[in-house]
């Protein structure tokens, strides 16, 4: 019995934090795509732009990246691979999204992303230009 | 109604949050709109289209020894489906036959999502020799020898190609058949095959034009989520009890349900190992990482000849994923629709919903792969009431009976009852 009322706290717990406070949980804060994100070791920082505003789940849309130097250079001969997922539930992403279109100044065509399910999502690029290399962690709550 | 009988309150009046609120109304049918476009079916809205689908859907001429339509196991009674483990035509398929109200709306059919359209879909059964059993190049000949289904189809599609020569278009030839159909289809020039195969894929495209018709009809719980947005207290409580209340309230919580069966529909159309023990004496089923593999391949998926479609509006196949998270994954089927379509799962192993649902509270580990589900903890109590909300998603179809009968006078009733 205690376990069960254990249980079922600690799942309203969660519950709560999901529904109550946006930035409450494990995942960083929710990036809203304007605000560059600075990549992991600070080599470059990242914004994006969705063609679906609000982002909703189980809907096929895509992103325009743009990246930049820390001091603010678009960084436009960059490879960029992305990947992802949902850390607390041990999953990837539903979809292969990939860069399709380098659009000049920094910006790059990201096709091909879908969520399947709300909750915590984290999209992870990698991007490396001339000799250098970094990744950069985008936090999405749906 | 005897709602004036109700005393305020005499039902637990259930409080939702607005978060919770905004969770409902996601599963509510009013946000489901019409069935998304198929850019790769150029007649996938026309209704004559749908005319021709409709009449071969119960035709069973199409099919090895005349007995065998679409109907056969997609039964309008039964949702669409059979009401068997695992469907059953000239011989017993692998898999359990799914409904198909609502198969419009998803990117990816079968449960391992090996085809990404309705017509793609429907070109297979024909061909297998455990459902239709016939080859492409016999029902490409009924098309033309049949007066009505020619009038149609040249309306569509245009002139149907001269079959007349029969050592060019032999009775029977495909590249899937038995070896004398395999051989036919050898000796088969390029240019008639790809004739051939233009015939069978458009024949395809009216069933699917047929099928996009098959749509879901409000349930009560629709009706309950309306209330719930009208915040109309009696309404509610005259619509729902308190255990499909409470059921519903463990289908967004502790049961987890929303992670996979989310939207409209109940389903996020994706892919996932529940670690579903495979039907007695079968090997455990590989599911979607060989399923991805074969709508790549697939001749007929939405980057091949015969689609209609643009690459841009391939996103779905060109951004497809693979990887081991897929194995053993079967894709999300919706909840719509449970009352009267068990037995359950892939291979119809489960045979009841309480079965269903004791196995998700149970979450054993996966035979092969990884189980994406871990123990819910609920009491046998808590899973009834899961079970009376489920019942709740339950409606018929949104289709006028015409068109889910067959067509008046033109073929005879497929065999079974």
């Amino acid at each position: 019995m205690l376990t069960k009322i254990g249980r079922t706290g600690s799942a309203l717990v969660c519950l709560l934090m999901f529904l109550m406070n946006p930035a409450a949980g494990d995942a960083a804060e929710t990036s809203d795509g304007s605000t560059p994100v600075d990549s992991e070791q600070g080599l470059f920082k990242v914004s994006y732009r969705s063609s679906l505003e609000p982002i909703v789940i189980n809907e096929m849309h895509e992103w325009v990246l743009h990246v930049s130097t820390p001091d603010g250079q678009a960084v436009d001969d960059a490879s960029i691979s992305i990947a992802g997922g949902m850390p607390a539930h041990n999953h990837g992403l539903p979809t292969n999204p990939q860069v399709t279109e380098n659009l000049g100044n920094g910006s790059y065509r990201v096709e091909g992303l879908r969520f399947h399910m709300r909750g915590d999502w984290e999209i992870v690029i990698d991007i490396s230009a001339g000799e250098q290399a970094d990744r950069v962690r985008i936090a999405i709550r749906l | 109604m005897a709602l004036s009988l109700l005393q305020p309150g005499a039902a637990l009046s259930a409080e939702w949050t607005a978060p919770e609120v905004d969770i409902l109304r996601s599963l509510w049918i009013g946000t489901l709109g019409p069935p998304p476009p198929d850019p790769t079916n150029a007649v996938a809205d026309d209704p004559d289209a749908a005319a021709m689908g409709h009449r071969l859907f119960f035709d069973t001429r199409l099919s090895r020894d005349g007995n065998i339509a679409c109907a056969t196991c997609h039964r309008p009674e039964l949702r669409f489906a059979d009401g068997l483990p695992k469907g059953v035509a000239i011989g017993m398929t692998k898999r359990n036959t799914p409904g198909i109200i609502g198969a419009a709306y998803s990117p990816w059919l079968y449960w391992d999502g090996r085809r990404d359209s309705l017509w793609s879909q429907a070109l297979s059964p024909l061909e297998d020799p455990n459902e239709h059993g016939g080859n492409r190049m016999q029902y490409v000949h009924i098309i033309a020898n049949d007066p009505g289904y020619r009038r149609s189809y040249e309306a569509l599609f245009g002139a149907l190609p001269d079959l007349s020569d029969a050592g060019r278009f032999p009775e029977d030839a495909s590249p899937l058949g038995n070896d004398t159909w395999a051989e036919n289809w050898r000796q088969m020039t390029d240019e008639d095959r790809e004739a051939v195969n233009r015939v069978f894929t458009n024949t395809a495209k009216a069933v699917a034009a047929y099928e996009r018709l098959l749509l879901p009809a409000p349930s009560r719980f629709d009706e309950y989520v309306a209330a719930v947005t009208e915040e109309n207290e009696e309404q509610k409580n005259a619509i729902f009890s308190d255990a499909e209340v409470a059921g519903l309230r463990l289908f967004l919580g502790g049961g987890n349900c929303t992670q996979c069966h989310n939207g409209p529909l109940l389903t996020n159309f994706e892919f996932h190992n529940t670690g579903v023990i495979s039907a007695p004496g079968d090997v455990p089923d590989k599911g979607r990482i060989v399923g991805v593999d074969q709508v790549r391949a697939d001749p007929f998926n939405c980057l091949g000849d015969y689609s209609d479609a643009a690459i841009e509006n391939c996103a779905e196949l060109r951004f497809v994923r693979a990887g081991t998270e897929l194995i053993g994954a079967m894709r999300t089927p919706s909840l719509r629709n449970l009352e009267n379509t068990g037995p359950y799962m892939h291979q119809g192993q489960l045979e009841t919903l309480a079965d269903v649902l004791a196995h998700y509270n149970a979450a054993p580990e996966a035979m092969i792969g990884h189980s994406d589900i871990e123990p819910l903890g609920l009491s046998d109590r808590e899973l009834e009431q899961l079970e009376a909300f489920l019942l709740t998603l339950a409606a018929p179809a949104a289709t006028s009976e015409r068109w889910l009968n067959p067509p008046a006078a033109d073929t005879p009733h497929p065999h079974g009852d």
